[in-house]
């Protein structure tokens, strides 16, 4: 892979702004152009938070256009459906199986879908639904979801662990350092329980 | 700012771009207010060593700092969103006059799209109007680049300059080669010189036939400097395009002759005809408004535009193609699932009084901040927002429009840091025209929206030093409010109490609700009570959702699942607080009449 398109996508205070920055300097420091977006000011009030990464030898739009992502990673597991038509052919979905409850959901006007997981298989051919969640809580630090996450995804991106886990070491401050770097660790096992790897 | 790495070759947001370019360009004295996506440009600036950076009350005041530094003949910097060159129009307009001594650089933030503002205006019609020229940067690493030169073509040229970025420049992240900071020629001090700087109308007539002069030296400098540049390409399509539209032709057409304004006002004429004669089809290709199409259609160019490109929201690659080529592309349908707006956070303290507003039913005159976001279901609070600072005057104009008939109704709600920005105005106007209406201050000590600013009321400046911390109830009272009442809003019932007797008050009346915003350190850090549903008294009324707090989950029963959790056939379902997600506000066990919602020590 000399190029690709990630599309994060989850719900507003669960760090998606933080594993975005790891996967797009990851890239940066092992040689590619990268392009990132995403968009602030309501990031932190719970509303659907995306971002756009694109790496390769030059990169133009920071945008993806629907129907190109390569990988699509989920932070909550319905914001994956809302999503998938962002996925190329052939393209993963990498999704959380934690569920956040959107305010019409809340309030009981509308169910949350019960079949979320049958109509990602329909619409992509690779769907991983991982639990970081419990993965982060094992750790005692439920802000480490988004972490494990990256960890779980790294698997269909073209970079070493390394690349990654030296990311953490330029972003994070000594003291959430180690919990960061096993929660990647974790996460990276969990693809494998799901029934294979890249 | 982003952590340095080989080569000096690093991941920077446009904001993060243009501080580090305004730092590179020796500017000592940066003055602007929150506001997305502009925000972080001044946030990070701050974070250089011996630079002033500060926040303003407003827009208006900050660019007049910036003036005054200049004058002084210090580089300076003022940032703002596209509706804060509104506010800041007034200065803006003759500082195009008097010109500079030290470098100014004006950021217009744009927000096409309107991920977080109300009116998607172009900002380029303001340098056409102020006549002030304007760059605008396709990405970070010209996002330094333009920052930079903005600051030296400001000095040759005598006048501020416009930095035009919009929230996809502002927000995206693109690798930056950093440069090192340079000294600026001027020499700082004063140079006393009234004729340029004093706008008496003698002296402003002698200054707008230099400003019109300096537009004729502005043009042929983007005619021949390089800021404007031709890609050849093949002959079929030309397209003239500018700032992130620039990103979005070159994936769509890469085979296409290209003319890049990095300048978006004043435009080239000469360049741009012989661009023309040099391609079948011209297409012109930007966001928003049809400013270099109509430029390019007088200059009596044939020229595509606006009716192939939406004029409305973002634009993308495949927008532009499709707009180009005319076909459309089939693509999967999005899925339908249930939305996701945003939401005011668990436990945030707005969320008490909205509860009242609406049970009070007041007619409410909203304001721009977080509690904007009460507008939405389920606490349906807001009837009128308008811009920073609105909410005052309006609920004053609606009562005076209705007298008596509006009285005991209509409340205006304001944040802390909008009341200062552009609110004690509204409220003099009130008191001094003897009106009656209730304003209520919503003082969480911060301008939460942006993502937690400093301002004149929360004690500390933008660079973490102790600062005077304005005392509202002294200052209502100042302004001529006899009745100020500060109350807890978490506290629901004391608050329907004050506000009860308030709004029918006939006499300007100030409520203040005080209590921090969940997203401040200190108040995260705090040992908080968890509240939890007990399933055994919960009977699923749903009195406690009406709140719509973002920890009070329901769950939905089928007939049999109730029978088993021992539950009358009819009840659907119950609700069941998210421990990982309550603040422990403890606003919701008072409205559970079954005493079902109780707290824990967490
Ligand atoms: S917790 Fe109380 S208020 Fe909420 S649904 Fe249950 S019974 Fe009703
Ligand atoms: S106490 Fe109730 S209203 Fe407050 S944050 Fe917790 S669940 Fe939400």
């Amino acid at each position: 892979m000399t190029s690709g398109n990630i599309f994060l996508a989850g719900v507003g205070g669960q760090g998606t702004l933080l594993a975005s920055e790891l996967l797009s300097e990851a890239f940066l420091h092992s040689g590619y152009d990268v392009k990132k977006s995403d968009v602030h000011g309501m990031a932190q009030r719970g509303g659907a938070v995306t971002t756009h990464i694109r790496f390769g030898a030059r990169v133009y739009s920071p945008l993806i256009e629907a129907g190109t992502a390569d990988l699509l990673i989920a932070f909550e597991k319905m914001e994956a459906l809302r999503f998938v038509h962002f996925l190329a052919p052939g393209g993963v979905v990498v999704a959380n199986t934690q569920e956040i409850q959107p305010p019409s959901v809340l309030r009981g006007i509308e169910p949350y879908p019960a079949d979320v997981e049958a109509r990602l298989r329909a619409a992509a051919g690779r769907v991983y639904l991982v639990d970081a969640l419990s993965a982060a809580l094992a750790l005692k630090e439920v802000r480490a979801v988004n972490v494990a996450l990256v960890g779980a995804a790294s698997h269909f991106l073209p970079l070493p662990a390394e690349a990654y886990e030296d990311a953490l070491r330029l972003r994070l401050p000594p003291k959430i350092l180690d919990v960061n770097l096993a929660a990647f660790r974790a996460g990276r096992e969990l693809p494998a329980s799901q029934g294979g790897t890249a | 700012m982003s952590v340095p790495s080989r080569e000096n070759l690093v991941l920077l947001s446009g904001n993060e771009a243009v501080a580090r370019g305004a730092f590179e360009a020796g500017v000592k004295v940066a003055s602007a207010y929150p506001g997305t996506p502009s925000t972080e440009i001044l946030e990070n600036f701050a974070n250089y060593e011996g630079v002033y950076a500060e926040w303003a009350p407003n827009e208006k005041v900050a660019v007049e700092v910036a003036i005054g530094a200049s004058m002084a003949g210090v580089r300076a910097l003022s940032t703002m969103k596209h509706v804060g060159v509104n506010v800041a129009a007034d200065p803006i307009f003759t500082v195009s006059y008097t010109g500079v001594r030290g470098g100014l650089v004006i950021v217009a933030a744009d927000d096409p799209e309107m991920h977080s503002s109300q009116n998607e205006q172009d900002s380029r019609h303001y340098a056409v109007a102020a006549k002030i020229p304007m760059l605008e940067p396709s990405d970070s690493a010209e996002a330094l680049a333009f920052t930079r030169l903005a600051f030296e073509l400001s000095e040759r040229f005598d006048t501020p300059f416009f930095l035009r970025s919009t929230t996809r420049i502002a927000h995206a992240k693109g690798a930056v080669k950093l440069g090192l900071p340079v000294v600026p020629p001027v020499v700082p001090g004063i140079v006393r010189d009234p004729a340029k700087w004093v706008m008496l109308p003698m002296n402003a007539k002698r200054r707008h036939v230099l400003v019109e002069e300096r537009t004729q030296a502005l043009v042929e400098y983007a005619e021949t400097s390089g800021i404007n540049r031709v890609e050849p390409g093949s002959r079929e399509l030309g397209i003239v395009t500018g700032g992130v539209a620039y990103q979005y032709v070159k994936d769509a057409f890469p085979e296409a002759s290209v003319l890049k304004l990095g300048m978006a006002w004043p435009l080239p004429e000469k360049l741009i005809r012989d661009f023309a004669s040099t391609v079948d089809r011209l297409v012109v290709v930007e966001e928003l408004d049809p400013h270099i199409e109509q430029h390019v259609k007088a200059l009596g160019l044939e020229a595509q535009g606006k009716d192939l490109i939406p004029i409305c929201g973002e634009l993308d690659p495949k927008i532009v193609r499709e707009g180009i080529t005319g076909v459309k592309t089939a693509l999967r349908a999005p899925e339908t699932v249930p939305g996701r707006p945003p939401n005011l956070c668990p436990g945030c303290p707005h969320r008490g009084l909205f509860f009242v507003l609406n049970k009070l039913k007041a007619v409410v005159s909203g304001d721009i901040g977080c509690y904007t976001l009460a507008a939405l279901p389920p606490l349906n609070g807001m009837d009128l927002c308008v811009c920073m600072g609105a909410s005052i005057g309006a609920a004053h104009g609606i009562e005076k429009a209705l007298g008596k008939e509006a009285h005991g109704k209509v409340v205006a709600v304001i944040g802390d840091s909008t009341f200062l920005h552009s609110g004690i105005t509204g409220l003099i106007d009130i008191v001094y025209n003897r009106g009656n209406s209730t304003v209520i201050i919503l003082d969480n000590h911060i301008t939460a929206m942006t993502g937690a600013q400093e301002n004149p009321s929360t004690g500390k400046t933008l660079q973490g030093e102790k600062t005077h911390e304005i005392d509202f109830v002294a200052l209502c009272r100042a302004i001529g409010v006899e009745h100020v009442y500060p109350v807890n809003p978490h506290d629901m019932a004391a608050t329907e109490e004050v506000l009860r007797r308030e709004i029918a008050r006939e006499a300007p009346s100030v409520v203040i609700t005080q209590a921090p915003c969940v997203l401040l350190p200190d108040h995260r850090r705090r040992v908080k009570h968890v509240y939890e549903v007990l399933p055994d008294l919960c009977v699923g009324c749903k009195a406690c959702s009406k709140l719509g707090c973002p920890a009070i989950e329901w769950v939905p029963f089928t007939p049999e699942d109730a029978a088993l959790a021992g539950k009358k056939p009819t009840q659907q379902g119950m609700t069941r607080i998210n421990p990982l997600m309550c603040d422990g506000c403890n606003q919701c066990p008072p409205l559970c009449k079954f005493k079902a919602i109780v707290g824990k020590k967490s």
